[in-house]
């Protein structure tokens, strides 16, 4: 929107004045919001920073490395299963094995990378489909990792401090989230950065111009399954328990609705598009309580449909909600963000 | 033994031929990957049932306005969604298929619940013939086999010979020079969604038969049908069926001989081992991109 006039302008963190303040407002509810919420309340937020987390590593490597994944429940179970066994067969501490546990995903996600360099399109999407059942599919058979079972989650402790509910949980989980944004914002704007998108819009020319292809796609590939494994890590404990059906392909399907939904290549995207798909995930199913719509939805249940099957119109909803969206706006609700942005900026014109 | 693993393979490889038969249709023509497939298939079989047992209409009734059902909800979600997108990117497109299927899924189970229902069959899964010895195969695996096959060659027959199979091929290659060349492509694009949904819902009738209708009925064998259209090149007819076959045999055969509990898992790591010496499939062409 704005005309960039150097190269420094272009390279910068934060464009303006206006940005820090928001930045620096936006810091500070954050802050004070566990003091005044109700437990519900922050436990709901405290899934969507870590869908957050992961649709910002989604993001990277689809909407600014131009890769499609539909495995990252893979990675997600992963971090998981990592920072759990860490700590609990190994004694690590939490941040420790948290980190460790990302490290692992990225492990795997730089492997995942490797056949993805010959592949694209549907074929990308099958592989890195593949790749997430069969993790999940292992991990499920392993007694090491509880098999079918699944793990419990340890006493949560961070640096000495015994952590427990959902605000204490939240003070470990949000500044996580804060930080990989920041860090994600920085990312794309350094040279690596840089060398993602120029895959994106064209391979064959990023190679022409000196981007080594095999490094860039596989460090893409392993720093979004970094965020993700470190995502999956914060969900074992918001949880407090796990087993391979929490990582199912539905997961990995609404990961990349996230990201699309959100508007593909953009940090704010990702943020908008997290917070919407798992608030929509999680009241949704209280739709039937609406002043209006409730009842209404009751009669025409008992008209046309079934009043047992009167839940699954949380299905209906959901798909005309990101069905919606898309269709009116192809860059998702960063796209509708900055037309609402550039209409009050020129109002009345 | 061996033979019987090989021949169940097949027959359950066909039902996953015809999922992707009708995947590879759509992505064909507009390059779209439909994760809606199996639930419009899995809507139809439910209007099937609806006619059969809640309206008491024979199978001769049922089923082709079951098939009309599918063809027209194919055309519908073309008409009214797909083709709605403004600018819409590859991703966008498939974020729409999947909020469809959401919604078709969420109207399946609003209508008739989650619980699974016998789903009426004129041919029995339970009438064996010994083709090989100590082989069998059933009634219903035989039809299901055979209708994959001949869908496969009337399919291939219609994109060779018929004046709007030519025309679907002419869209998938370019539609900007076909609709120079005369050719309406949306109304090519209804069309082929129509299609496809009817190759599905066969697929959905064969399938609810040997299993119970319920709306997670085709989840699965989309994702299957999916696999087997990558594995066959995704634009490819015969490879699509042929991808079918593989995959089920490759799965029964180590669901025999290696372990059960990996039985489905394998499919994908066998696909992931062959696109690494294939990139685009078993029986597509490599193309090239030229700068």
């Amino acid at each position: 929107m704005d005309m960039k006039r150097d190269y420094y302008e272009d390279i910068r963190l934060l464009d303006s004045g206006s940005q820090i303040f928001w930045l620096i407002a936006l810091l500070a509810v954050l802050t004070a919001f566990p003091f005044f919420a109700s437990s519900y309340l922050i436990y709901t937020v405290n899934l969507m920073a870590i869908n957050v987390i992961v649709a910002l590593g989604l993001n990277l490597l689809v909407g600014y490395t131009g890769q499609i994944s539909l495995g990252h429940a893979g990675f997600f179970a992963i971090g998981a299963y990592g920072t759990l066994v860490l700590m609990t067969k190994l004694g690590l501490p939490f941040p420790a094995a948290l980190v460790a546990g990302g490290l692992i995903s990225a492990l795997f996600g730089f492997l995942l990378g490797l056949p993805a360099l010959r592949l694209e399109g549907p074929y990308l999407a099958i592989a890195t489909l593949g790749f997430g059942l069969t993790i999940t599919q292992i991990l499920g058979r392993i007694d090491y990792f509880g098999g079918h079972m699944g793990l419990q989650a340890p006493p949560l402790s961070v640096f000495g401090i015994e952590v427990t509910g959902d605000a204490g949980r939240y003070a470990v989980i949000m500044p996580v989230c804060v930080l990989l944004a920041w860090g994600l914002r920085n990312l794309t704007k350094t040279r690596v950065g840089r060398a993602f998108v120029a895959i994106r819009d064209s391979d064959i020319a990023a190679e022409c111009i000196g981007v080594n292809l095999t490094y860039y796609k596989t460090l893409a590939f392993a720093v979004s399954a970094f965020y993700t494994g470190v995502a999956g890590g914060l969900m074992a404990f918001v949880l407090g328990f796990i087993n391979p059906h929490t990582f199912n392909v539905m997961i990995s399907i609404l990961f990349l609705a996230m990201v699309v939904v959100g508007g593909l290549g953009s940090v704010l995207g990702s943020i908008m598009g997290a917070v919407l798909i798992s608030w929509l995930q999680i009241e949704l199913n209280r739709i039937t309580e609406l002043p209006l719509l409730g009842p209404l939805l009751e009669q025409i249940s008992h008209s046309v449909f079934t009043i047992s099957g009167l839940p699954n119109v949380q299905y209906v909803v959901f798909g005309l909600i990101m069905v919606g969206i898309i269709i009116f706006e192809p860059l998702g609700l960063y796209g509708i963000w900055i037309r609402t942005k550039l209409y009050w900026r020129t109002w009345p014109f | 033994m061996f033979s019987q693993l090989i021949i169940s393979g097949i027959a359950i490889g066909a039902t996953y031929a015809l999922m992707a038969l009708a995947m590879v249709i759509i992505y064909k023509t507009s390059e779209v990957l439909n994760f809606a497939q199996g639930d419009m298939a899995m809507l139809s079989a439910f209007v099937a049932y609806f006619i059969l047992e809640d309206q008491g209409l024979g199978f001769a009734a049922a089923f082709p306005l079951a098939l009309l059902f599918a063809f027209c909800l194919g055309a519908v979600l073309e008409f009214g969604f797909l083709r709605r997108a403004k600018e819409p990117t590859v991703l966008g497109l498939i974020i729409i298929t999947l909020g469809l299927q959401m919604i078709l899924y969420g109207l399946a189970s609003w209508r008739w619940g989650s619980d699974q229902k016998n789903f009426p069959f004129p041919v029995s899964d339970f009438e064996v013939h010994e083709i090989l010895p100590g082989a069998v195969i059933s009634d219903l695996n035989l039809v299901t086999l055979g209708w994959a096959l001949l869908l496969m060659l009337l399919l291939f027959a219609f994109f060779r010979y018929t004046k709007l199979g030519v025309a679907m091929k002419a869209t998938q290659q370019n539609h900007v020079v076909a609709r120079i060349m005369g050719i309406r492509v949306n109304r090519i694009l209804m069309l082929t969604w129509g299609i496809s949904s009817m190759v599905g819902a066969s697929a959905a009738f064969l399938i609810a038969s040997t299993d119970t209708l319920d709306p997670n009925l085709m989840w699965n064998p989309q994702l299957k049908g999916f696999s087997a259209a990558v594995l066959g090149g995704m634009t490819s007819l015969p490879g699509a069926v042929a991808g079918g076959f593989i995959l089920g045999v490759i799965e029964n055969l180590f669901g025999g001989y290696v372990s059960v509990e990996f039985k489905s898992v394998v499919a994908f790591a066998v696909i992931v081992l062959i696109l690494c010496v294939r990139p685009s499939g078993l029986f597509a062409r490599h193309y090239v991109r030229k700068v």
